[in-house]
């Protein structure tokens, strides 16, 4: 089966489930991302997103389902993780920066040593994304000499430097004080206007309702419900959705 | 099996107020060499009984110290060195992904953590042959380098630990960056994690070794030339006059002293400058 990049979704995620121990957090989780989709997923704390989205780059194992990316099967014994984690990027809400490291060297060490990529080039291409991000001149900074949406936005560059083909959010404003969370969304926003594939976890409901393609809404687990954030934000169904919106909103 | 860590210097190093160190001034280290060598050397001059003062002994004596302390310091950096190396490679296996490994590295660990330094001192000391025959080259075993042996067991398992101690005490946000930018396991260990972790080993790596040299006097139970032996010796030649003993010890102490300190003050300024940039 070859997967195509016009017709297929870049992340087909069917029926996973997945618990740790004794407590079941996915109950059979199904949600497909086409190519340059923005999906931002939300839903009370505890439900699953964080580890919904940590299995599609295989940080979490999932017990039985699907997880297909680019064609590429998650939950196979054999999957070369390492090729998995070449096409998904991933964004964590702590930033986890190397800080021993600059940010040039944050953004340009995993091409160079991961990629093989030269020198040279990756260090041009970092000092490119740096200036994506509004951060040109902060490429000597180490993470501690940064603030957090400065820190989030290296971190963001650190991940395009891989050129994934979809990049996973996890609450990536969650930690930030409210003056920086605009600069990161900001940020975001631009990406997802050129066409990168997101999924993103947030909290941020306008947000989510101004760039996202498709909102889901998980509880305990499962979907509960989803749509094009006119209609999901509009007029939702579910009592659960309703309820959440209701004290969010 | 539990691999916690019971090395309290391994807790995640925490920022605290700059509180002003209690310094040694020189006025104390002088008041310390006075009461240890000076003192009872005056104390038993006043009697005179003897036509030579101890102190005037000592003195005669102090080149041959001064070389047997060398010899303590020469065993204590083989010792560290040898046991920083196989303590190094003995704490990745403790944090190693593949569980045989890592149960037998904590087993061994543990199980030199545990046991009684002049013991295992004992068992280099007599369990090895005075030579090694390697493919029919006869390479002899001096004891000084059995004890280096002894000593570098304990300095590894230790070793060990503070490694295993420090990879632990990264947030495991560190590993997941890096496994979700593709590093290997590998790459992850030696450019993201190991960096990181040489700042929060070197006090308890530093203190390690000022407990090592202190306990390189050990070696004189099972013969070494180094000082406490050479000490003894002097002593004995001086017909084991009772009134040299405190000057000569104290010589010791002092040497000691004078080494150890400045490393444990190295040790808690660097403790403080960690704590204070992370
Ligand atoms: N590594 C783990 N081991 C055990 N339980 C875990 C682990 N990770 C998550 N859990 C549990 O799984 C459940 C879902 O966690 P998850 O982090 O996915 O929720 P979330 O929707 O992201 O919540 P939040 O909005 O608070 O981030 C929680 O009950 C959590 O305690
Ligand atoms: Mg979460």
């Amino acid at each position: 089966m070859t997967w195509s990049a016009t017709s297929d979704p870049m992340v087909s995620i069917k029926n996973v489930y997945k618990s740790f121990g004794s407590l079941d957090v996915l109950n059979g989780v199904t949600l497909d991302v086409m190519k340059g989709d923005v999906i931002c997923i939300i839903g009370p704390s505890g439900s699953g997103k964080s580890t919904l989205i940590r299995c599609i780059n295989a940080l979490n194992d999932i017990q039985s389902g699907s997880i297909l990316v680019e064609g590429l099967e998650v939950n196979d014994p054999n999957l070369d993780k390492l090729e998995l984690r070449k096409k998904v990027g991933m964004v964590f809400q702590q930033y986890n920066l190397f800080p021993h490291k600059t940010a040039l060297q944050n953004i340009m060490m995993a091409p160079v040593r991961v990629l093989k990529q030269n020198k040279k080039t990756s260090e041009a291409a970092a000092l490119e994304l740096l200036k994506k991000v509004r951060l040109e001149g902060k490429e000597n900074a180490y993470p501690g000499e940064l603030s957090g949406g400065q820190q989030q936005r290296v971190a963001i560059a650190r991940s395009l430097a891989m050129q994934p083909d979809v990049i996973l959010f996890d609450e990536v404003t969650a930690a930030l004080d409210p003056e920086t969370v605009g600069e990161v969304l900001q940020t975001i926003k631009e990406l997802a206007e050129d066409g990168m594939t997101c999924i993103l976890v947030t909290h941020e409901m306008a947000f989510a309702r101004e760039v996202a393609d498709h909102i889901y809404f998980t509880d305990r687990g499962i979907i509960v419900e989803h749509g094009p954030p006119e209609t999901f934000f509009k007029d939702a169904k579910d009592p659960r959705t309703r309820e959440f919106l209701s004290q969010i909103l | 099996m539990s691999y916690k860590t019971d090395l309290p210097v391994m807790l995640p190093v925490k920022p605290r107020a700059l509180e002003p160190f209690k310094s040694l001034k020189k006025r104390h280290i002088l008041l310390i060499a006075f009461l240890t060598i000076v003192g009872p050397s005056l104390v038993f001059a006043q009697t005179g009984e003897f036509e030579k003062s101890p102190l005037a002994i000592l003195l005669d004596w102090t080149p041959l110290l001064l070389s047997g302390f060398l010899f303590n310091l020469v065993i204590s950096f083989g010792a560290m060195a040898l046991g920083t190396l196989v303590g190094g490679l003995l704490g990745l296996g403790q944090v190693s992904l593949f569980a045989p490994t890592r149960a037998s590295s904590w087993l061994v660990t543990q199980f030199f953590r545990n046991a009684p330094w002049l013991v295992l001192l004992f068992f280099a000391m007599f369990l090895l042959p005075f030579e090694l025959n390697i493919f029919g080259f006869k390479l002899p075993l001096p004891d000084w380098f059995k004890a280096i042996l002894g000593l570098s067991l304990p300095v590894m398992a230790n070793v060990s630990e503070i490694v295993r101690g420090a990879v632990r005490s990264l947030p495991s946000g560190q590993w997941e960056a890096a496994e979700s930018l593709a590093y290997t396991r590998r790459q992850t260990l030696w450019l993201i994690i190991l960096p990181q972790c040489v700042k929060r080993m070197l006090p308890p790596w530093m203190n390690l070794y000022s407990i090592l040299t202190m306990a390189t006097v050990l070696a004189s139970i099972v013969g070494v030339s180094e000082v406490m032996t050479l000490t003894g010796r002097a002593l004995a030649a001086e017909g084991g006059r009772t009134d040299l003993l405190a000057p000569f010890y104290g010589l010791v102490l002092v040497l000691f002293f004078i080494y150890c300190y400045p490393i444990a003050r190295f040790t808690v300024w660097l403790e403080h400058k960690f704590s204070v940039i992370n």
